[in-house]
C-alpha cells in the first residue's frame, strides 16, 4: 500500500495536546453522565422494583423509552429539538446563553439514556434477592424503607456489580456519539488530526489503545470493588 | 486581484513544467501498468456531492466531476491504443478516498476533493478544475455582511474541515468575539441557521448556494461576504503516477482550450444559479495548456 506512515505526529505539539484534551473531555463527559446514570437510575429501580399503578407505568415508560430510542437520535433530539418545543425564552437560553450547551446536552442525554439502562439492572438485583429476606424483614417489623435500606439493596447492589461493569465500560464508548453534537471528545479529537496532517490510520490507533486502556482500567476497578462486596456464603452466588 | 491571478498563474507554469518533465522521464507507471493490464480503469465517485458528484435516480454515478472523468477515461483509452476500455465506478467517502486512491483500488477519484499541501503527502491532484470560496450563508433579515458584523453573536461551523480552521485563525487574528458552534454536517449547519441556534453557517460557498436552493424559502437566506479563501479543486491519483497523471492534465487542458469545459460547468451550474466566476473563468485560461 502507498501510505506514508508518520508515527511522529502522535507527539507533536499540538497533535498531542489534541489527544490530551480528547481523552480529558472523553472522561468529563463519560464520568458527569455516569453519576447522574447511577443516582438517577438506582432511585427508578428502586421505585420500580416496589410500585404497583400508576407509579409503576411511570417508571416503565422512562425505562422503555429512553431505553429504546437508539442515542445518536436522543442526542439529536435534545439538541435540536427540545429547544424548539420548550416556551421561547427557555429556548433561546438553551441555545444562547447556556455555557457550553453542546457538552450540557451531551451530558444529560447520555447520563438519562444510561440511567434506564441502570434501572432494568437494579431492579433486576431487587428481585434476585430472595423472596424470603423481605418477608423476615417485614416480620421483624422492619419499615418498607427499613427493608430496603438494610435488606434488600446491600444484596441488591452486590448483585448487579458485574452488569454496571458492562454499563461503566459502555458509556465511555457510548460518549464518542457527543461529537455528532460538537463535542470535541477522544474520537472529534482523532478526527482532527486525520484532517490536520492525513495520518488517519495513526490517530485512530492512538484512539484505540485510549478506548482500550480506559476499559482496562475500570474493568480492574470493578473487578477490585467486586471483590471488596462479594457476599460469602452460596446464596448470593451466581 | 493582481496577487491573486500572479499566484494562479504560479501555479499554472508549476503545472506546466510538471507535465512537461514527466513526458520525457517514462512512458509508463504503476496506474497505465494496472489499467493496461485490467482493460478497465476504476473511477471513484461520491453518492451526495451534489453537482460535483452523485447517484442520479437510476442510481448511476453522474455529475461535474464524473462527466470530466469519463472523457479523462477516453483519452486514456486513445493513448494507450485500447480497442476497450471499461470504467469500474468505485464508491468513495470523505474518510476513505485518500486511502483508496493511495493503496490502488480506485485510480482517479472525481469528486470534489480540495487540493492542500497536507494532502499532497498521499496522493498526487490533477489540474484544478473548480474553485470554490468559504463565504457565509445568513438569514436575510439579519443585516451580516460580513464576519466583522458577527461579534457578539454565533457562527456554526462543519467540524473538522478546512473552512472551520481559516474562521477560526480569522476570529484568532483579528480577535473576534464570535461564538463558534461545531456542527457535524451541512444539514446540522443549516439547521443550526434556521432554528437560530446560530446567526451564520460558514463552508465552501458553492455547497451554501446548495443548500440555499433546497430550502423551503429561498428568499429568506442570502450568502454574503467576500471570499475568505480560495480552494481548488483536482481528482485524486495515486502518488509519483505520472504518466497517466499527465494523461488527465492534457484531457482538461484540451477541454479547457476547446470551450468544452466551459459547456459542462454551465450545464451543471447554471441550474442552481452559479454563473462562471472570474476566478474561475482565469482558472480554465490558465490550465488550457497548448499540445
Amino acid at each position: 500500500m502507498n501510505y506514508a506512515w508518520n508515527w511522529g505526529v502522535l507527539v507533536q505539539s499540538p497533535y498531542l495536546e489534541w489527544l490530551g484534551q480528547g481523552i480529558a473531555m472523553t472522561l468529563a463527559v463519560s464520568i458527569a453522565a455516569w453519576i447522574i446514570a447511577l443516582g438517577l437510575g438506582t432511585l427508578i429501580g428502586i421505585v420500580h422494583s416496589g410500585a404497583s399503578g400508576m407509579v409503576r407505568f411511570a417508571t416503565g415508560s422512562y425505562i422503555n423509552l429512553f431505553r429504546n430510542v437508539p442515542l445518536l437520535l436522543q442526542m439529536f433530539l435534545w439538541f435540536f429539538v427540545v429547544p424548539e418545543l420548550l416556551p421561547k425564552a427557555a429556548g433561546t437560553w438553551l441555545k444562547r446563553d447556556l455555557p457550553h450547551p453542546e457538552v450540557v446536552t451531551a451530558i444529560v442525554a447520555l447520563g438519562l439514556f444510561t440511567a434506564s439502562r441502570v434501572a432494568v439492572q437494579v431492579a433486576a438485583g431487587i428481585a434476585s434477592v430472595p423472596r424470603g429476606q423481605s418477608m423476615a424483614a417485614r416480620a421483624s417489623g422492619f419499615s418498607t424503607v427499613q427493608a430496603y435500606r438494610l435488606v434488600l439493596l446491600p444484596q441488591a447492589f452486590r448483585i448487579v456489580v458485574p452488569p454496571l461493569t458492562s454499563e461503566f465500560l459502555t458509556i465511555f464508548k457510548n460518549s464518542s456519539i457527543a461529537l455528532t453534537i460538537g463535542v470535541y471528545e477522544l474520537t472529534a479529537q482523532t478526527q482532527k488530526i486525520q484532517s490536520f496532517t492525513y495520518q488517519g490510520f495513526e490517530a485512530f490507533t492512538a484512539a484505540t489503545v485510549v478506548y482500550m486502556t480506559i476499559a482496562l482500567m475500570v474493568t480492574t476497578l470493578m473487578a477490585i470493588i467486586e471483590r471488596k462486596t462479594s457476599i460469602p456464603g452460596p446464596t448470593a452466588r451466581g | 486581484m493582481k496577487g491573486r491571478i500572479l499566484g494562479l498563474a504560479a501555479i499554472g507554469v508549476s503545472l506546466a513544467l510538471g507535465v512537461a518533465s514527466a513526458a520525457r522521464a517514462q512512458a509508463s507507471d504503476a496506474v497505465i501498468d494496472r489499467i493496461k493490464a485490467k482493460k478497465s480503469i476504476s473511477i471513484g465517485y461520491r453518492e451526495a456531492s451534489i453537482p460535483f458528484s452523485y447517484i442520479d435516480a437510476q442510481g448511476k454515478p453522474t455529475g461535474y466531476s464524473t462527466d470530466l472523468c469519463v472523457r479523462v477515461a477516453a483519452t486514456v483509452k486513445t493513448a494507450l491504443g485500447l480497442a476497450d476500455l471499461k470504467i469500474k465506478w468505485v464508491p468513495v467517502n470523505l474518510q476513505n478516498r485518500i486511502p483508496l486512491v493511495a493503496n490502488g483500488t480506485v485510480d482517479i477519484s472525481c469528486e470534489s476533493a480540495v487540493n492542500t499541501i497536507g494532502r499532497q503527502a498521499q496522493v498526487d491532484f490533477s489540474s484544478p478544475f473548480f474553485v470554490s470560496s468559504t463565504r457565509l450563508l445568513v438569514k436575510s433579515k439579519s443585516g451580516v455582511a460580513e464576519l466583522a458584523d458577527l461579534k457578539g453573536k454565533s457562527i456554526a461551523l462543519p467540524i473538522n474541515s478546512v473552512p472551520e480552521r481559516l474562521i477560526k485563525s480569522i476570529i484568532e487574528r483579528d480577535k473576534l468575539n464570535i461564538r463558534i458552534v461545531p456542527v457535524r454536517d451541512n444539514s446540522e449547519g443549516f439547521l443550526a441557521l434556521s432554528t437560530d441556534r446560530v446567526d451564520a453557517f460558514s463552508t465552501d460557498d458553492i455547497l451554501l448556494f446548495g443548500l440555499r436552493s433546497k430550502a423551503a424559502s429561498p428568499a429568506d437566506y442570502e450568502v454574503v461576504g467576500k471570499p475568505l479563501s480560495y480552494d481548488s479543486y483536482g481528482f485524486l491519483v495515486q502518488k509519483n503516477s505520472t504518466v497517466f497523471l499527465s494523461l488527465v492534465n492534457a484531457t482538461l487542458a484540451r477541454l479547457a482550450r476547446e470551450g468544452e469545459l466551459q459547456q459542462v460547468y454551465q450545464t451543471w451550474f447554471e441550474p442552481l444559479g452559479v454563473p462562471l466566476s472570474a476566478p474561475l473563468a482565469t482558472t480554465f485560461q490558465i490550465i488550457g495548456l497548448p499540445e
